[in-house]
């Protein structure tokens, strides 16, 4: 069957990207905002509480006043699916992309957080660039989903190359050994996304893929679903709590991604996050 | 004496602090702090550090002052200061030392610490406290002034005066060795985790 390739000008991608970065930092999704409450239903600690409660006037202050939830807004993280319909015009992609996030930060006062070079360490001033991921799938549109992404947080993400042979349970334990390093500098309660398989690369982006989906929501998978489950009951009786200060809600949730590996392989990587988990999503 | 216990528990701390009143500051204690304090975060210690070992004056006199690690995001037009919510501590814990040696009082900031900064609060009688990390919008309610006082080109992370108001804070490691962290954690830490 023919399909008409569908034009979209890369000013609608700018502004729709413009539009999520300042969303996302200045209004938490509705599922962060029900996991704090599912959290203040069965956290036993006084600390912990205190800390869930003035996160909640954090995320209600910061939509009334449109100021940044947290002020680490993060580097963007864009992940771009790309119908092979879709003929982008006026310009690249990439650029529309920046271009948006540039507008975003300045026009949304959000904090310019990115350094040119890893050694000179200057700030580009405006936020870019960002780190853009595209998947060309069937179809006419342009989903683009992106993500302000915490440095302290960030700085607690780890990989390992585990062996076939040590399996489940190596996996299981790294994972954990990940809540226990990230401890309270990361910002409990935090969100694990982990990618398992794949290749060294494979596995770390699906890791950051994995954060995209709905907290609280089943892994389709029934039993990544359990082995979910059991992780995140494991990591809440490491007894780290809100921000460290000791509690039952070190985490919010952990999700897994998987891919087909190599026969010598079982690659593990873990994005932690914050509870400043800033997520939106856009389909033009 | 700057610390005062309220009718809520919660002790007052104004900068800046003497030894008496780091020493009346324990690990699990609530505060409110108001004065002023400084801002500084990873790219200002680069360059405070060298002055420190040369033995040169700093742009700010740390003495009886309290340090808070963080990179405030931008104002809104009319505004003070954007959202400021503490940094990850542990990336200054290099710094940290020398610093109290020359008297700081006080840091604020989120996470754990290294052994030698628990030793050297207690060498030079100072105190470690937090914030939450997360709530910069809510934190800068309590930030009524903010002025650049060294380092503009810096940024978010040049050193900023900030008078500060009731800004809330917990002593997460004391001047005689308390801790929160190991406290707390310990009290929910569960079997088979």
């Amino acid at each position: 069957m023919e399909h008409a390739v569908r034009d979209i000008h890369v000013s609608t991608i700018s502004d729709a990207v413009k539009k999520l970065c300042m969303d996302a930092n200045w209004r938490l999704e509705p599922d962060m905002l029900r996991a704090f409450d599912r959290a203040l239903g069965r956290e036993r600690s006084d600390a912990g509480k205190q800390v869930l409660t003035i996160l909640k006037q954090n995320a209600e202050m910061a939509r009334t006043r449109q100021l940044p939830y947290c002020q680490d807004t993060g580097m963007v993280i864009a992940f771009v699916e790309v119908g092979q319909d879709v003929h982008v015009t006026g310009g690249a992609l990439y650029d529309a992309i920046n271009e948006g996030v540039g507008q975003g930060y300045t026009e949304g006062y959000l904090r310019a957080s990115i350094v040119r070079s890893p050694f000179d360490r200057v700030n580009t001033g405006d936020n870019t660039p960002a780190v853009i991921h595209v998947d060309v799938v069937p179809g006419s549109t342009l989903k683009i989903s992106v993500m302000a992404k915490g440095g302290g947080c960030e700085n607690r993400s780890k990989y390992v190359m585990l062996t076939p042979a040590a399996g489940l349970p190596a996996v299981k334990d790294f994972i954990i050994e990940c809540v226990k390093t990230a401890g309270p500098d990361a910002c409990p309660p935090l969100i694990l996304g982990v990618g398992i398989g794949g290749t060294f690369e494979k596995a770390a982006i699906n890791s950051k893929k994995a954060l995209f989906r709905e907290l609280g929501s089943p892994n389709p998978d029934p039993m990544l679903d359990a082995l979910e489950q059991e992780l995140l009951e494991r990591a809440n009786r490491l007894g780290i709590g809100p921000q460290g200060y000791g509690g039952d809600t070190t985490s919010f949730g952990i999700h897994i991604l998987t891919y087909p590996c190599h026969i010598t392989s079982l690659p593990v990587a873990v994005t932690i996050e914050c509870h400043a988990h800033r997520h939106k999503e856009v389909v033009l | 004496m700057s610390v005062s216990t309220g009718s809520d528990g919660i002790k007052d701390v104004r900068t800046p602090l003497s030894d008496a009143d780091v020493r009346s500051l324990k690990a699990g204690d609530r505060v409110r702090i108001s004065g002023a304090i400084f801002t500084a975060r990873d790219a200002a210690h680069a360059r405070l550090a060298p002055l420190v070992d040369k033995g040169e004056a700093l742009p700010v006199d740390v003495k009886g002052q309290i340090i808070y690690y963080t990179g405030p995001s931008p104002a809104r037009p009319g505004g003070v200061i954007g959202s400021v919510g503490p940094t990850t501590a542990s990336r200054m814990d290099k710094f940290t030392p020398a610093l109290l040696a020359l008297g700081l009082k006080g840091t604020i900031g989120k996470g754990y610490r290294s052994q030698a900064v628990k030793e050297a609060l207690r060498e030079h009688t100072a105190v470690y406290f937090g914030s939450i990390g997360g709530a910069g919008a809510v934190l800068s309610e309590f930030v009524k002034k903010a002025d650049v006082v060294a380092y503009a080109d810096l940024g978010t992370e040049a050193i900023r005066r900030l008078e500060v108001d009731g800004f809330p804070a917990i002593v997460l490691y004391d001047a005689h060795g308390g801790d929160l962290y190991q406290d707390g954690q310990k009290a929910y830490a569960r079997e088979n985790a």
